[in-house]
This record gives structure tokens, C-alpha cells and sequence, in this order.
């Protein structure tokens, strides 16, 4: 290759970031991929702060957990435990991602291939964002957002919000649909269906609670014994729309929360997908500039170390271990159904007929697409991959004495291996099943919530403190039971 | 199709808020460990952040968890001895490794640990002292400057124009740029009169020489007389206050009737005062001297932390100040302050002494005396011939206390002298 490189310092100037773009760009429309818009924001180390304290959004209602996390943020960074990780992006679109000025040119490139064009491709081309978010409107619903939460600080005190918000965020993960499609968000629409709902909200309650001499004595009676009629698994929602004592305004900040719930849900769900999708594609883009003589050795090099950093899986008894490595083990899985495409082994043809030797762009583009983190495992982990990674199962079952190796990376295990993997990305099992189960309508408006039993696993030490939160809520009794298979009830917790 | 943005210039600090909000929302627990923090810190070191540690339980955001027990069975990476149906004895702390829970950062750990600012440190410092507003904001400033003369600019204000400096330059201006027309047209001029000299002049070359000279007029004539080009405003730039210097003498009673409490408010009130000082003078020294039945200058630690037990005359404390003053501090070249506290006990026949002292040696050579009395409800001797030295003497303060938001009362007059 005869070309010139881009540039050969370790200096970046704005014109060497749009050369560079411009030719990530092109190489990755080349390989087919599918993007929103870019807005690549310069930022300094401090703002980078700022980011991520608020989940990384650009805009966010002020709360003080947003401090606590600035300020550990901030302490680990200036002690140099950690670098500032180097991507923060935001499914919105135009897409935003961020860039520090610290970074050398390397690093932004680097950045620009992962976050503009991998994350960014995933977003626009994974099922779950695009059923579940709706990238145009985030950003106006962060603004609308803040602006509503700081207005209600100024109406009913900073404290009032905050406890709400507290109680909130303590049930966000409880404030999803899991298969009910929400309405896309649309700022105008919202705001101008918030006063709408105000009123319609109130009324809806007060039908509830209020009923004073039902026409029908005997089906009204039974039309509230059971309530709900089915069990609801969005506690937020559930409390937005019965919770008797709320306020209008109290019921607005709950769906807020609840919304911002359901945009990050997916990102919740595509862990090792996500993260492997761009790794692979920075990877694929910045060795396709090299080949092509645009970087040089020098640069070569650093980006490699970064790489290899971001990709490493220390081993389970390690003191550096943490679970597994979502990078690593995406980067390894997309690389891999490339490897099976292109250098097909006898064995990968025997495990994935349709995959070996197929044409590797198209089959990772439709496993980007149609899969989340549970699924994606289940259908491409190989018996490669699970070697590479010497990947075991361990069983730890409370009724036996001890823990016990139940598959490991040899013929036997593969695919029980492969099952339970794909079973621990399942977030429905990484989180106790708890559904709003019945209200005492007629006597003391108590809530009853059940724990539905996964493995017999029981509640962790946070659930009396859980147990005020939704109290607060709900604003009467609250009770948890926790029910076996069987649906006996094994323990309650109660919280008057 | 990727657009770029610089956002360094936008306002830092999005967190601000956020920031003050979680200091507000744990006030009492970060107060406590302020507390601490002064405790184990010297009184000259005051000026700085500090790192907080408080519990991370109370500020942990639960959510619903697994808790241990029941079946669970996880994948983990680098198997190296183990076949299927092995069994292994469960490690300590039980689970089978947290393979699958998300850790919090900052959950997890007892103690959840950050920096306060300089700032956000001092404030709850003088949240306890009960300053006024004034006073703090004074006392959080940085190091004053005064603006000083520095030359002159290009560019600044009208009311700066400076008209002498701005002449100057248009009539260099002027010269600079008519020189080359003028010379031409000097030589031009020359050879104009050479040819009218002559006996026959070429009536055409005269014409040309005429039009030349008059055109070279023109442009001389063109060059403007000021141009903006030519002003000059006078510049300032801030510089430090120039330094003077102070000594602080930290006077204490460490008879076995100071106990801890009563010891650690008198840190507070050296640390006031040392604080103040810091605002005002360039140099600081501190002076420690202890004293129960004898006197003696020591270092900070031995002064606030090693245990004495004995009787109390209070003039062996004054007399080696004085003493110091002589040898060391010339009240011509340093403002000498002194701050004296104890909790009032004295040999009786002593409390005289100490008024002679502060009379004739003391006091003529202070700026300001300041004498707190802790925690002693029935005033004795010394605090009788105290006040009399006070009416002498309206740079001589005296203050019974009985918590830190007692002291600042000491140093009102001394602040209100300095911030008026």
C-alpha cells in the first residue's frame, strides 16, 4: 500500500477528526452498515463527569443520586482507579456520542468506529430498540422532563420530589412492559395530553374508590373483589393510574420515570450483544484503514493495547473477576460466526449447518437484528467459543453440602453449558418476579404483591427497605408474599 | 453525515446541583466526619478539600434483590481442573461466585468515600461556628488582590483611553506612512526646480512633475490623522496584595481540669482566628504555648494532645509570651495577635500578675487579644481582672463559651474592622 496515512502525531484537530470520520464512514457503509446521523460532541474530562452521573443522557431532571454518583465518579478518576471509559453514546437520533479532548487522535478514532457506527448500527437495526424506543423523541422528552420535575420542586418543595423520585427510581425496573408495545413518545402530544390526563387520571381513581351507591350491588361487588382481574408486572404503572391518595402531579413524575425505564430497558437486555457488535466493528473498521495504508504502525499499536484491554476475560478465580466480561464475550461470539463463515471446521458445520460458509456480512447482520442477549447465546455460542473461554457450570444448590460442576467445555456439556449461559442473561431470572397481585377494595385498601419463586430463591436483605418504598406509593398497607411453584405462601413481609 | 460539536465551552458543573443536593440530603452524617477531619487536622492546614467517608448504607438506593439461599447455577470463564460431577466445598461467603449480579459501584463497600472542595469543606466548618454571612464570605475568599497599573493595550474600555499614549502613536503612524510619498516627492520637487532653472524647460516633463507632485500631495494629505489603529488604553491587572506578615500566639490552660471537649473547642477557636489571618496577611507564624503551673512554647501536637496534669498559673503563659515577643516578633515589623483560651481555673493571688502583664507588656504590642472562658459558669478571679483589662483596652475581647457557636462573638469586632 502506497497511500498516505491520515496523520502521524498523536495530536487531533477538528479537521484530522472529520478525515478520519469521513473514511470510518465510508468503510463502514461499505461493509453495509445502517446508521442514524452522527452528532459527535467534543467534551472535556469534567463534563465527561457530568454525563455520566446522569446515565449518560445529555439532559436529566436534577436528583441528589445523580451527585452521589458524580462524586464517585469523580473520586475514582482523580485517584486514577479508573479512566474514564471512552464511549458514552445515546440512542437518539441523531445519534450523540462523545469525545474527550484528552484522548489522543488514536483514541478518538477508535471512539468514532464504536460508538458512532457499531453502537449506532445496533440501535437503528436491533428489534428490541426499535419496537421498545423511539429515537427521535428522546432527547425532547429529557428536555420536557426536567422542565415538568423541576417546576413540581418549585410548587411542592424539593423534598417532596425527591422522596417520590427516590421511591421511583427503587421500583424503575419494575416499571416495564415486557410485551405490551408502549406508544411511541412524542413531545408536543405528551405535553398536550399531560393536562388532559391530569384530570382524566383523578377521575379514574375517584371511580374506583369513591363508587356511592352502585346500581348494582351484587356485580359491582364482584367486579372490584378481584382487582386487579389480572396480574400487573408494571408496578410504576399500576400505582400511576390506581394509587388512591396521589396527586396529579405525583402520578405525571411516576410515568415519567416509568418512561425513561422503558427507553433503557432494552439496553438492559442487549448487554453482550451491543457492546460485541461494536467491538467487532471497530475492530474490523480500523485494521480495514490500516490495510488500506490510512493509519500508521504507531497507531496500530495503541489501538491494539486498548483493544486488548477491553477484551480481556480474567479467569473465575482471578481477584480481577467480576463475571463475565459482556465485551469479551460479544467480541468473541461475533467474531466467531465471521470465523464460521469464512474457515468453516467440520464441527462448526456439523452445529450450524446454515451458518458455516455462509456469507458472513448478511448472517451477523440478521443476528445483530433479531436477537437479544438470552436468545443471541442460545443460538451462536459455539463449542469454539466455550473452549476459548474454558466456560463451566457451577450448581449451588443450598439443599446439598456441597457445590457441584455440572457441564464444562468438552462434548458433553456444550450445549448445557450454552443453555444455562443464555438462562443467566435472561433478566427475567436475574430479577425476583414481583407482581402487583390484589387490593382489598372493600376493607383497608391494603396492596398485596407476590414474589413468584424462581429456584427457590428468596428475597435479598434490601426488601423491608423496598417494602417503604412501595408503601409510599401506594400510600395504604402493603404487603409481599413470596409463593413457591405450588403457590403456597413461604414468607411475607409487611409494611403498614 | 456526522456532524461536530465543541462543547468544551459550555458551562462545566452540570452536576453542580445535583452535587449540592446529595451534600444537603446527608448534611448530618458529612458534618460529623468534617468534625473528625478538624479534629485530626492542624490548625494551619485548614485551607484545603478533604475526603469524607460516611457509611454507604445510608446512602444506598435498594432495589429488589436475590437474596442467598435456594438453587442457582452459574457460568464462569478459565476452568482448569474440574470434569462434570465434580464437587467442590463451598468457598467462604458462600454462592457459587456473583456471576450474575450487577454490582453498584459504591454498593458493596462499607464506606462510601469522596472529596469535598475547598469550599464545601470551610462551609460546614462555619456552619458550626454560626459565622455571619459577611464574615463568610470573606473568610472563603481566596488571597485579596489589588488591581495594579500594567502598561497599556490595543484594545479596552473609553474610560481607559489613554490620549497622550494614543497621539503618540497616530503621529508615528503618520510619519510612518508618509515617508516613502514624502521622499518621492521631495525628489520630484528637486528636479521640478532644476528644470524651471534651466534654460529650456521641457514644458510637458514640467506638466508631468506638476500632476505627479500634486497627486503625491493627495495621498500624503490622505493618510488620516487618528485611526482606531492608534489608541492606547491603560491596562490593570490584579496581583496579589502585597504580603504583610502576622504571628499568632495560641495560649492554653492543659491543667487536668481541660478535658478533650473543652480542648477541642479551643481548636476551633485558634483555627478561626488562624483562618482570618490567613484572609489578610501574606505570612503567618504560630506561636503554641502551653501552660498549667510553668509555661512552654511547643508544637502543635504536644499543644493540643499530650496530657498534663497540675495546678494552673496563668501568668507563666503571658510572661513567655511576652518574652517571645521580645526576642522574636518586633511589633515594628510583625502584627501580633494573641488568643488565649482556658476554662477559667488560676491560682487566685496569680490573677493579678496577669493583669499587670496584659497592662504593660501585652496588650501595648498586640493588635487584638481575644480570651475565651469554656464551659465555667461561675467566673473566677482571672475572669474579673480580664474584664477590667477589656475596659482599658477596646482590642482586648473576652467570651464565656459553651459550644462552637459561642466563639465567633469573640472576633466580632475584629471582623467587623476588617470587612467594613
Amino acid at each position: 500500500m502506497s497511500r498516505q496515512p491520515l496523520s502521524e502525531g498523536s495530536e487531533w484537530t477538528f479537521e484530522l477528526l472529520k478525515t478520519y470520520d469521513a473514511e470510518i464512514g465510508r468503510i463502514a457503509a461499505g461493509y453495509g452498515l445502517d446508521t442514524y446521523p452522527n452528532q459527535i460532541e467534543v467534551i472535556t474530562s469534567e463534563q465527561m463527569m457530568d454525563c455520566y452521573s446522569s446515565t449518560g443522557m445529555p439532559v436529566f431532571y436534577p436528583h441528589w443520586s445523580f451527585g452521589k454518583q458524580f462524586l464517585s465518579v469523580e473520586k475514582s478518576y482523580r485517584r486514577g482507579y479508573m479512566g474514564l471509559a471512552y464511549e458514552l453514546v445515546i440512542n437518539s437520533n441523531p445519534c450523540i456520542a462523545y469525545l474527550m479532548e484528552e484522548n489522543s487522535m488514536t483514541m478518538q478514532a477508535l471512539v468514532i468506529a464504536h460508538a458512532c457506527y457499531g453502537h449506532n448500527s445496533f440501535f437503528k437495526g436491533n428489534y428490541l430498540f426499535k419496537t421498545w424506543t423511539s429515537a427521535d423523541a428522546i432527547v425532547d422528552y429529557l428536555v420536557f422532563s426536567r422542565h415538568y420535575i423541576t417546576e413540581c420542586e418549585e410548587r411542592h418543595g424539593v423534598e417532596a420530589v425527591e422522596d417520590l423520585l427516590d421511591s421511583c427510581h427503587a421500583l424503575m425496573n419494575y416499571g416495564v412492559d415486557r410485551y405490551r408495545r408502549p406508544p411511541p413518545l412524542s413531545m408536543a402530544e405528551e405535553q398536550h395530553r399531560q393536562k388532559e390526563r391530569e384530570e382524566y387520571l383523578q377521575s379514574q381513581v375517584n371511580d374506583l374508590w369513591l363508587r356511592t351507591v352502585p346500581r348494582k350491588e351484587k356485580q359491582a361487588v364482584e367486579a372490584v373483589q378481584n382487582f386487579p382481574p389480572e396480574p400487573e408486572e408494571n408496578l410504576l404503572y399500576f400505582f400511576e393510574k390506581n394509587a388512591p391518595l396521589l396527586e396529579p402531579w405525583q402520578r405525571e413524575v411516576i410515568r415519567i420515570v416509568r418512561k425513561i425505564a422503558q427507553y433503557l430497558y432494552p439496553q438492559r437486555q442487549t448487554k453482550v450483544m451491543n457492546e460485541g457488535w461494536a467491538t467487532f466493528w471497530h475492530y474490523t473498521l480500523l485494521n480495514r484503514m490500516y490495510e488500506e495504508g490510512l493509519v500508521t504502525d504507531g497507531f496500530m499499536l495503541e489501538f491494539l493495547q486498548s483493544h486488548t484491554n477491553v477484551v480481556y476475560q480474567p479467569p473465575y478465580n482471578s481477584k480481577h473477576y467480576s463475571g463475565i466480561n459482556p465485551y469479551a464475550l460479544g467480541f468473541a461470539m461475533m467474531s466467531d460466526i465471521r470465523r464460521m463463515c469464512e474457515n468453516p471446521t467440520d464441527e462448526d458445520k456439523y452445529w450450524f449447518p446454515e451458518i458455516a460458509g455462509s456469507d458472513w456480512i448478511k448472517t451477523l447482520d440478521f443476528a445483530m437484528r433479531n436477537f437479544k442477549d438470552e436468545s443471541f447465546i442460545a443460538q451462536y455460542l459455539s463449542p469454539q467459543v466455550i473452549r476459548d473461554f474454558k466456560l463451566f457450570s457451577v450448581l449451588d444448590d443450598d439443599t446439598r453440602p456441597e457445590l457441584e460442576i455440572t457441564g464444562i467445555h468438552d462434548e458433553a456439556g456444550y450445549r448445557y453449558v450454552r443453555h444455562t449461559l443464555s438462562e443467566q442473561n435472561n433478566i427475567g431470572n436475574q430479577e425476583p418476579s414481583i407482581q402487583v397481585y390484589r387490593v382489598d377494595t372493600r376493607g383497608d385498601r391494603s396492596l398485596t404483591l407476590r414474589h413468584y419463586q424462581h429456584d427457590r430463591r428468596p428475597l435479598g436483605e434490601t426488601t423491608p427497605e423496598m417494602m417503604k418504598h412501595v408503601r409510599r406509593l401506594w400510600g395504604f398497607k402493603v404487603r409481599l408474599e413470596t409463593v413457591d411453584k405450588t403457590g403456597r405462601v413461604m414468607r411475607s413481609y409487611e409494611c403498614d | 453525515m456526522s456532524q461536530f460539536i465543541d462543547r468544551r465551552l459550555n458551562p462545566k458543573n452540570k452536576s453542580a446541583v445535583n452535587r449540592q443536593r446529595f451534600l444537603q440530603r446527608f448534611r448530618g452524617q458529612i458534618k460529623k466526619a468534617v468534625a473528625d477531619a478538624v479534629a485530626k487536622r492542624s490548625v494551619t492546614d485548614i485551607d484545603r478539600g478533604e475526603n469524607i467517608q460516611i457509611p454507604a448504607k445510608d446512602i444506598s438506593e435498594p432495589v429488589f434483590r436475590h437474596g442467598k439461599g435456594g438453587r442457582r447455577e452459574v457460568v464462569q470463564p478459565g476452568n482448569k481442573e474440574f470434569v462434570s460431577g465434580d464437587k467442590v466445598p463451598r468457598p467462604e461467603g458462600g454462592g457459587g461466585g456473583g456471576g450474575n449480579q450487577a454490582s453498584n459501584t459504591g454498593e458493596g463497600m462499607d464506606e462510601f468515600v469522596f472529596e469535598l472542595s475547598r469550599d464545601e469543606f470551610l462551609d460546614f466548618i462555619f456552619e458550626d461556628l454560626e459565622l455571619p454571612h459577611l464574615v463568610k464570605r470573606q473568610l472563603a475568599r481566596e488571597a485579596a488582590f489589588k488591581s495594579q497599573r500594567a502598561g497599556f493595550t490595543a484594545d479596552g474600555s473609553p474610560s481607559n483611553l489613554h490620549v497622550v499614549r494614543s497621539m503618540r502613536e497616530a503621529l508615528a503612524r503618520r510619519m510612518a506612512l508618509r515617508a516613502p510619498s514624502k521622499d518621492a516627492k521631495r525628489e520630484l520637487e528637486e528636479e521640478l526646480e532644476a528644470l524651471l532653472a534651466s534654460d529650456n524647460p521641457d514644458e510637458t516633463r514640467i506638466q508631468a512633475l506638476r500632476e505627479e507632485i500634486e497627486r503625491l500631495a493627495k495621498k500624503i494629505e490622505a493618510v488620516p490623522f487618528i485611526d482606531t489603529f492608534d489608541l492606547r488604553f491603560r491596562n490593570r491587572v490584579q496581583v496579589p496584595k502585597p504580603s504583610t506578615q502576622a504571628v499568632m500566639f495560641c495560649l492554653m490552660d492543659v491543667s487536668g481540669s481541660m478535658d478533650e471537649t473543652k480542648k477541642s473547642l479551643a481548636k476551633r477557636f485558634f483555627l478561626l482566628l488562624y483562618l482570618f489571618l490567613s484572609r489578610n496577611y501574606e505570612k503567618i507564624e504560630v506561636v503554641f504555648i502551653r501552660h498549667h503551673t510553668i509555661a512552654m512554647e511547643v508544637n502543635e501536637q504536644d499543644f493540643f494532645y499530650s496530657r498534663e496534669t497540675g495546678g494552673t498559673v496563668v501568668s507563666s503563659a503571658l510572661e513567655l509570651m511576652g518574652q517571645v515577643i521580645r526576642e522574636r516578633y518586633p511589633s515594628a515589623d510583625w502584627n501580633i495577635y494573641g488568643a488565649q483560651a482556658s476554662d477559667g481555673d488560676n491560682w487566685p493571688e496569680d490573677s493579678s500578675n496577669c493583669y499587670d502583664l496584659l497592662m504593660d507588656t501585652i496588650m501595648p504590642s498586640v493588635q487584638y487579644y481575644a480570651y475565651i472562658e469554656i464551659n465555667n459558669h461561675e467566673p473566677h478571679s482571672l475572669w474579673m481582672e480580664y474584664e477590667k483589662v477589656a475596659e482599658h483596652w477596646p482590642n482586648f475581647a473576652l467570651q464565656p463559651i459553651y459550644g462552637a457557636g459561642d466563639i465567633y462573638p469573640v472576633f466580632r469586632e475584629l471582623f467587623k474592622k476588617q470587612t467594613a
